[in-house]
């Protein structure tokens, strides 16, 4: 009982110090677009409209998975919830995708001529994002698949609890860099 | 944890889960790259003495294509500087040195079986194994490997045709630093949450070992600065091989005009040296952790100011992140700004000082034991004294501006951080390996071993001040170009001189180490009357550490020679006698 005490709280510290360090890893990106930024030469053009579906899957996504979570909590099968966070994940996915498209098709490139720092920096920073949360996808997958098979209970939810504060922290981070991006 | 598997040699020796084995398997890779760094500086030193002459180890190791007809070629001349700088900052001082003490020490004096992950520290090792093999490889590349400095600043470093370095050199440094950077964030996640989770009972914080407060500390710095490094090679990768512009703008090379536009070499820089700064104390606090550990017992006494040099430590992890400027004092920055930074590099000063006058003190009129150790510990105090000193001149801008890019910079960082977390993983080896190997190292080698590198140390590094103040500038292939700097060659003599002496005795070191692995004196539990828990196990080094329960610990680290007391050291797990206070 003990071990399995400390092993919990450990993961969680695990996940957490982590989460730090993917938060610096971040910061550093975006205090280099401020810093870019200041010095002039910058284009100014408005996100594309796919960014802002990206930002309601983000939201549409962390409540999926409260719900898993809370049903677990109750000793209900959480799997449905999870397949829709999943389904909704793949959806983030795609609109990034297109996003890209469409700055492309603005001119807003990421490399070669014509390309400025203040378009590739977008370029760049979500798709850092992205490679996170695909990340996140394969844990949500394995931890759908446990789900699947019963490996969770009322007593038993670490796995579900580990990806939740994993993926709330990227819908978090992801609000970030689009208020950021538009805002700034 | 504590179920027996069987042992093959395999699980033992290369894939082993045991802290104790992974933090010997650092700690040689460690050496090696030592090993490997150090012959590199003295190929160079070779050139900075006796510009374009030639020598026949010039040609043995470098070949007729790098060293033609003996003499170094200049573009191999920039390469050997980074390499040599690489390695010795990461490969040796970062994961050499926390990897070697943080592995070793971390369970053993916080009274655990193990890492909280085995796993996790089994794949810090290999993914240093792993850079190392990329990094090691780059030397054998066709067009030579990375020359742009240990700092890679674009855009040497950002365009592939820049120089020959600038190639395949470059890339294969970029990967095998990011291998590095992920070894140190799983090691370092492994330590905080080892240190957090798995003390024993009664080891509270304030009962730790400076040794712990140190390797937390730096762990947590690693895991926060490290990836920002990431962001930054992120970015340049994209520059080199994707054709994005964020440290590139208006390059004509070659005759033909670059197309990039809108970047910033000055942005590689912050985000640079924001890792830059916090690394050097990376390096710099496990030494001082071990430090004050072989002060102590070897004073037969208390550490003085225990919390005060917790508290300075914490302080210094703070400052190191809002210092970075002080590196780029002459980027055109606004001289508001630079005040600024010499400010808060000034006040670093102060806990550094903080920790030096505990030092003092704890020696201050005690029975003083000189073990090699010991000596190393000492002498770790000299120098960084003395670095620290010449770091004050640095810090302050407008004194910076005259020195900044010459030996003086080189000679400060040298002995401040170079020579004194060298001295400190010495001291740390000296000390700690009977617990390691079970046996001693020979204590007259090692008193030989220390006096001689002391002397050369500072033959190497105290008159590269002086060429700095004569306006020497660091990193150029050859001084005999500009006639102003003729009268400093008997300087660059002499520091040669001591660079080949030095680094022979440390040969001697390594013989030293090996031999007493097999044939040294067999060492007791105990050798050095310590008071930390892992001088209460076995001296046969066992899996789970200790064979029967995890001793609790009853008191502080550092009851040496307490009043009252029956022996002049009391381990941590003796109980409180009745009425006895706890320090
Ligand atoms: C009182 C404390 C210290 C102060 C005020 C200080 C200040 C400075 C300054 C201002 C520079 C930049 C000089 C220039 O490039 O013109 C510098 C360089 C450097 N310092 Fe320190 N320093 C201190 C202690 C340390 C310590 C403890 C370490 C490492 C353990 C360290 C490592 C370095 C390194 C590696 C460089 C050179 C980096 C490079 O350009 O390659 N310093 N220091
Ligand atoms: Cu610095």
């Amino acid at each position: 009982m003990e071990i399995s005490l400390i092993k919990n709280k450990a993961s969680k510290q695990l996940l957490w110090i982590g989460i730090g360090s993917i938060v610096m890893f971040f910061a550093g990106l975006t205090s280099a677009y401020i810093v870019r930024k200041a010095e002039g030469n910058w284009l100014e053009f408005d996100m594309p409209l796919w960014f802002t579906i990206s930002t309601i899957c983000v939201i549409a996504s962390s409540a999926t998975l409260w719900f898993a979570l809370q049903n677990i909590k109750e000793n209900k099968s959480a799997t449905i919830f999870l397949i829709a966070t999943l389904a909704i994940g793949l959806t983030f996915t795609f609109s990034q995708v297109q996003g890209w498209d469409d700055l492309v098709a603005k001119g807003v490139y990421l490399t070669g001529e014509g390309s400025n720092p203040s378009g590739s920096f977008i370029y760049v920073i979500s798709l850092a994002h992205l490679l996170h949360l695909i990340g996140g996808l394969i844990a949500l997958t394995i931890t759908t698949l446990k789900s699947k098979l019963n490996h969770y209970s009322k007593d038993n939810y670490l796995g579900i609890e580990l990806i939740s504060i994993y993926w709330h922290f990227i819908g978090l981070l992801w609000l970030y860099l689009f208020l950021f991006f538009s805002y700034s | 944890m504590s179920e027996h598997h069987k042992e093959t040699f395999i699980t033992k020796y290369i894939f082993s889960l045991d802290h104790k084995m992974i933090a010997k398997q650092f700690l040689i890779t460690g050496m090696f790259m030592g090993v490997v760094g150090m012959t590199l500086s003295l190929l160079f030193r070779l050139q900075l003495s006796n510009p374009g002459e030639s020598f026949a180890v010039l040609e043995f190791f470098l070949g007729e294509k790098w060293a033609p007809g003996g003499v170094l070629d200049p573009n191999m001349y920039l390469a050997l500087v980074t390499m040599h700088g690489t390695i010795l900052v990461f490969w040796v001082l970062t994961a050499g040195l926390t990897g070697t003490f943080a592995n070793f020490l971390i369970p053993l004096q916080i009274g655990a079986r193990d890492m909280a992950s085995g796993f996790m520290n089994m794949l810090s090792y290999w993914f240093f194994f792993a850079a190392t093999v990329v990094l090691l490889s780059s030397l054998y590349v066709e067009t030579g490997p990375a020359s742009a400095g240990w700092t890679i600043y674009p855009p040497l470093s950002a365009l592939p045709q820049a120089i020959p370095g600038s190639g395949l050199g470059q890339d294969l440094w970029l990967i095998a630093m990011t291998l590095f950077v992920v070894s140190s964030l799983l090691g370092g996640l492994n330590y905080i949450v080892t240190i957090l989770n798995l003390r024993t009972k009664g080891m509270t914080m304030m009962r730790l070992p400076l040794t712990i407060w140190a390797l937390l500390i730096v762990a947590i710095l690693g895991v926060l600065s490290f990836p920002v490094l990431l962001s930054c090679s992120l970015l340049l990768i994209f520059d080199r091989s994707f054709g994005t512009s964020f440290y590139l703008s208006d390059i004509i090379i070659g005759g033909e005009a670059l197309h990039n536009t809108g970047g910033s070499p000055i942005l590689f820089e912050h985000l640079f040296w924001f890792l830059g700064h916090p690394e050097v104390y990376i390096i710099l606090l496990p030494a001082l952790g071990i430090v004050s550990e072989v002060i102590s017992v070897n004073s037969r006494k208390p550490i003085f100011g225990y919390k005060a040099m917790v508290g300075a430590l914490l302080v210094i992890a703070l400052l190191s992140f809002v210092v970075w400027g002080h590196h780029m004092f002459l980027t055109g920055m606004d001289p508001f700004l630079g005040s600024v930074f010499t400010f808060t590099t000034l006040l670093i000063a102060i806990p550094s000082a903080v920790k030096v006058f505990n030092y003092l003190a704890t020696l201050w009129r005690a029975n003083i034991r000189f073990t090699p150790a010991m000596l190393f510990a000492i002498g770790f105090v000299s120098t960084f004294i003395t670095g620290g000193l010449t770091g004050i001149i640095l810090g302050d801008s407008a004194l910076d501006i005259n020195v900044h890019d010459t030996y003086f910079v080189t000679g400060h960082f040298h002995i401040v951080m170079g020579v004194s977390a060298i001295y400190g993983m010495m001291a740390g080896v000296y000390h700690w390996f009977p617990k390691m190997y079970g046996r001693m190292m020979n204590k007259k080698l090692g008193y030989f071993h220390f006096w001689v590198t002391f002397i050369s140390a500072y033959g190497v590094f105290f008159p590269m001040h002086f060429l700095g103040l004569a306006g020497l500038p660091r990193r150029y292939y050859t001084n005999s170009a500009f006639p102003m700097f003729d009268e400093l060659t008997n300087i660059n003599e002499i520091i040669t001189f001591f660079a080949i002496i030095g680094g022979l005795v440390q040969l001697l070191f390594i013989f030293n180490f090996f031999y007493s692995i097999f044939k040294g004196t067999k060492a007791t539990e105990n050798p050095w009357k310590s008071n930390t828990l892992e001088w209460t196990t076995p001296v046969e080094r066992i899996h789970g550490n200790w064979p029967g329960e995890i001793p609790t610990v009853e008191r502080w680290a550092y009851d040496y020679s307490k009043p009252d007391a029956d022996d002049d050291f009391i381990p941590q797990t003796v109980p409180l006698k009745k009425g006895e206070i706890e320090h």
